[in-house]
């Protein structure tokens, strides 16, 4: 399904509301940004949720946000919700986007334009 | 899409892998009316198969007072496409392609927030959307340029005719752009990335 055609075809609301026990993401601009990268600082044991321990292997390498919802197949509403549980209990780092400033800085910007180049 | 528990976890290839170098990631984001290129565009400059994301829409519905304390909502879903382009060690962009619709401006909040800009894809067949596009990301004060798809179905209006057709500013880049190729689309994120930087640029002494 894309955007441009609307509707739903992800997993079942009811499945989405048990994975975040009910809880819905922040919908204001919070800890995570669609390009805020995770990465894993602890290995999934048993305990925990199968959601919770997917994304502790998918993080062994960075990963942006929007990746770790790709993978899992989950809306990012609840990606959130389980990566703010990781970062509470310290298992995940989350390498803050660069801030919403006004004007990104020059250097960022040079930096991406040189990368740009070598594509 | 059957989401069927932590082991079917697919996730990315290993030479999809980022280095653990990496501590910065930016976007940017292109924005257009259905079938203007978008996805096309992500794929062309994307280092990594194109991915997609959902976003949900929830509202509150009827059964608001539920005994059971259970909003009933209806929700919707709705996809991104994303591609991402590696530019240094420590630095990685991702590329959403997102419709332009007002319909699906819910999903700007979350995505440009901290967008480094835009770019407006236009099908000259369908300025409309264009219209809405351009003015919602002028009062969200977000950058953008504007780049025009060929589609060879398409009247070719020349650049500077669109540019007083769109309203647009004299300094807002207008660019032609084949969102298949690869070299013309990096041109595209290029040509608002200088953008970017002029505006970034100290006034001048
Ligand atoms: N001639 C031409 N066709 C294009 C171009 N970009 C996309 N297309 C075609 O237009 C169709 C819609 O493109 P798509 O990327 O799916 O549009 P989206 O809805 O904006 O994501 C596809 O069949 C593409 O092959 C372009 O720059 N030139
Ligand atoms: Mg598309």
């Amino acid at each position: 399904m894309t955007a441009d055609q609307g509707g739903w075809d992800g997993p079942e609301p009811d499945r989405l509301y048990v994975i975040t026990r009910g809880r819905s993401g922040p919908s204001g601009p919070g800890v995570f940004d669609l390009v805020t990268l995770i990465v894993s600082r602890a290995e999934p044991t048993p305990a925990l949720q199968p959601e919770h321990a997917a994304i502790l292997r998918l993080c062994r390498s960075p990963l942006s946000v929007a990746e770790v919802s790709a993978y899992l197949e989950l809306p990012t509403s609840v990606v959130t919700v389980l990566l703010a549980d990781l970062l509470d209990d310290e298992l995940i780092e989350a390498r803050a986007a660069v801030p919403a400033a006004e004007l990104p800085d020059r250097a960022l910007l040079e930096a991406v334009i040189h990368g740009l180049q070598r594509l | 899409m059957d989401y069927s528990g932590s082991d079917t976890v697919v996730g990315p290839a290993g030479t999809d892998l980022l280095p653990d170098t990496v501590t910065t990631a930016v976007k940017v984001v292109i924005v257009g009316g259905f079938g203007v290129g978008k996805t096309t565009l992500v794929g062309s400059v994307s280092e990594i198969r194109p991915l997609t994301t959902e976003e949900t829409m929830t509202q509150a519905g009827v059964g608001v007072d539920d005994p059971t304390g259970v909003e009933q909502k209806t929700s919707t879903t709705v996809a991104m496409d994303f591609g991402r382009i590696s530019i240094s060690e420590r630095l990685v962009l991702y590329v959403f392609g997102t419709p332009g619709q007002e319909r699906f401006w819910f999903l700007w909040n979350g995505l440009f927030e901290g967008a480094l800009g835009a770019v407006v894809l236009v099908d000259t067949r369908r300025l409309e959307v264009s219209f809405e596009v351009i003015g919602r990301l002028e009062e969200r004060g977000v950058p953008f340029v504007v780049a025009v798809n060929g589609f060879p179905e398409a009247p070719a209006v020349p650049l500077d005719e669109l540019r007083g057709a769109l309203d647009l500013p004299d300094r807002v880049p207008i660019v032609a752009c084949d969102a298949r190729s690869r070299e013309s689309s990096r041109d595209t994120l290029m040509t608002l990335m200088h953008y970017l930087y002029e505006l970034a640029a100290p006034p001048a002494r």
